[in-house]
């Protein structure tokens, strides 16, 4: 595979998020606001990376049979890292994320990662794993809590969109809001994805019909 | 010490008005991956309850005996990841060993729960509110008894759901996801209780 599309893979076709459907908690958790959005995005993509370089660079050190318990402690030890930065740097952030930073020892991508791919694989594709699966999940986030935050509060990272007149639907702030917001938008994939294979197979049909109407 | 009305409120605010699952999302891969059938539902469930307990106990005392005893409170997340770990591991030893009908029961749960963070979230956030060690054994086991209602109530919808007509690219994940959106519109009617 390409090195171009090691990175694109993670954003689209296989994004963490909406298609392999893993990290649900911190997913449904801090997407109140896109700000939220954004910044558990950076610091889970600072970890991800950082946790595939140093896994990816041991993947010949490591003995397989203690294999998990060293990955949890590497990437645990970069979410230590990653919530001392935010407490200093972005007490807000760190204040409104919560418990959901060291909850990113538990995630269930970055784990992924290491095993079925840093721990295969070089250094130059883990990177760009790392890059592309953090930025699908970005993406994935900020997609959530743009819809969240502009039907729940009307507004997008803080500034108003619609006028004074507008109510707000407080439900899509509060947690039936997530869960509504993602399953819409799993069926929309869901829906294009069936669409997008119906016309595969009728341009198949109609190539079949040619061809035998040629012959 | 022991304040009984203290804990009554760490129950109830546990198990119905900041429900784990449907309030705090914590633990929501297991809560959509293994209620498909009512029966894994409770297995599951119950092995969380059990873990949790166990795990709130145990880092409260690595937390307030190891931790802040030798101030490296940094290491938290290192310390509880490690402990749960291989405290899940060694809950799955013992149980095969001293009751293999439980072990039937639960085994095929247990090393889900590693990565369940729902454990971890607890534990962090027992510290959090700086409960004292009774308070902390309640919480955990309420926290246990909250996952385990909401996931036996979604895994009865789902139940049901499997019958019914759904349209297609609404089928699995996404009308799983919207049940839990209305089951969490319903534990909001909790809200006002305390």
């Amino acid at each position: 595979m390409s090195l171009w599309k090691e990175f694109t893979k993670g954003v689209l076709r296989e994004n963490p998020l909406f298609v392999l459907v893993l990290g649900m908690c911190p997913s449904l958790a801090i997407t109140t606001s896109v700000a939220n959005g954004i910044g558990m995005g950076v610091a889970f993509t600072g970890v991800l990376l950082a946790s595939n370089i140093v896994i990816s660079m041991l993947r010949k050190v490591i003995p397989n049979s203690i294999r998990i318990p060293s990955y949890i402690v590497i990437i645990a030890t970069f979410v230590t890292m990653v919530e001392m930065l935010l407490h200093a740097y972005s007490p807000a952030l760190f204040k409104s994320l919560g418990v959901f930073i060291p909850l990113i020892v538990v995630n269930c991508i970055i784990l992924g990662r290491a095993e079925a791919f840093a721990s295969k694989n070089g250094l130059t594709r883990s990177i760009l794993d790392a890059l592309g699966m953090g930025l699908g999940f970005t993406f994935a986030l900020v997609t959530i809590s743009t819809f969240r935050e502009v039907l729940g509060a009307g507004t997008f990272l803080g500034m108003p969109v619609f006028g004074d007149s507008f109510q707000s639907a407080l439900i899509m702030i509060l947690p039936p809001g997530a869960f509504i917001t993602l399953g819409c938008i799993l069926a929309f994939i869901n829906k294009m994805q069936s669409m997008k294979a119906a016309k595969r197979t009728m341009v198949g049909q109609q190539v079949a019909q040619q061809q035998l109407s040629s012959n | 010490m022991l304040d009984l009305h203290e804990i009554i409120f760490i129950v109830i605010g546990a198990i119905f008005v900041n429900n784990i699952v449907l309030a705090q999302f914590l633990g929501c891969c297991p809560f959509l991956g293994v209620s498909k059938k009512l029966s894994s539902a409770i297995g599951m469930g119950m092995a969380v309850t059990f873990v949790l307990t166990l795990a709130s106990v145990i880092t409260w005392l690595v937390q307030v005996y190891l931790l802040e005893r030798f101030d490296i409170g940094y290491l938290q997340t290192i310390a509880f990841i490690l402990v749960i770990a291989s405290l899940v591991q060694f809950v799955e030893m013992v149980i095969k060993k001293h009751s293999p009908d439980l072990y039937k029961a639960l085994g095929v749960y247990l090393p889900l729960i590693t990565t369940n963070c729902a454990v971890l979230g607890v534990a962090i956030i027992n510290i959090q509110k700086s409960y004292g060690f009774i308070n902390t054994l309640f919480n955990g086991f309420a926290n246990g008894l909250s996952f385990t209602l909401a996931l036996i109530l979604f895994a009865g919808i789902r139940e049901r759901l499997e019958d019914a007509d759904i349209p297609k690219s609404m089928q699995g994940t996404p009308i799983a996801l919207i049940t839990a959106a209305l089951m969490s519109i319903a534990f909001l009617g909790f809200s006002g209780l305390i």
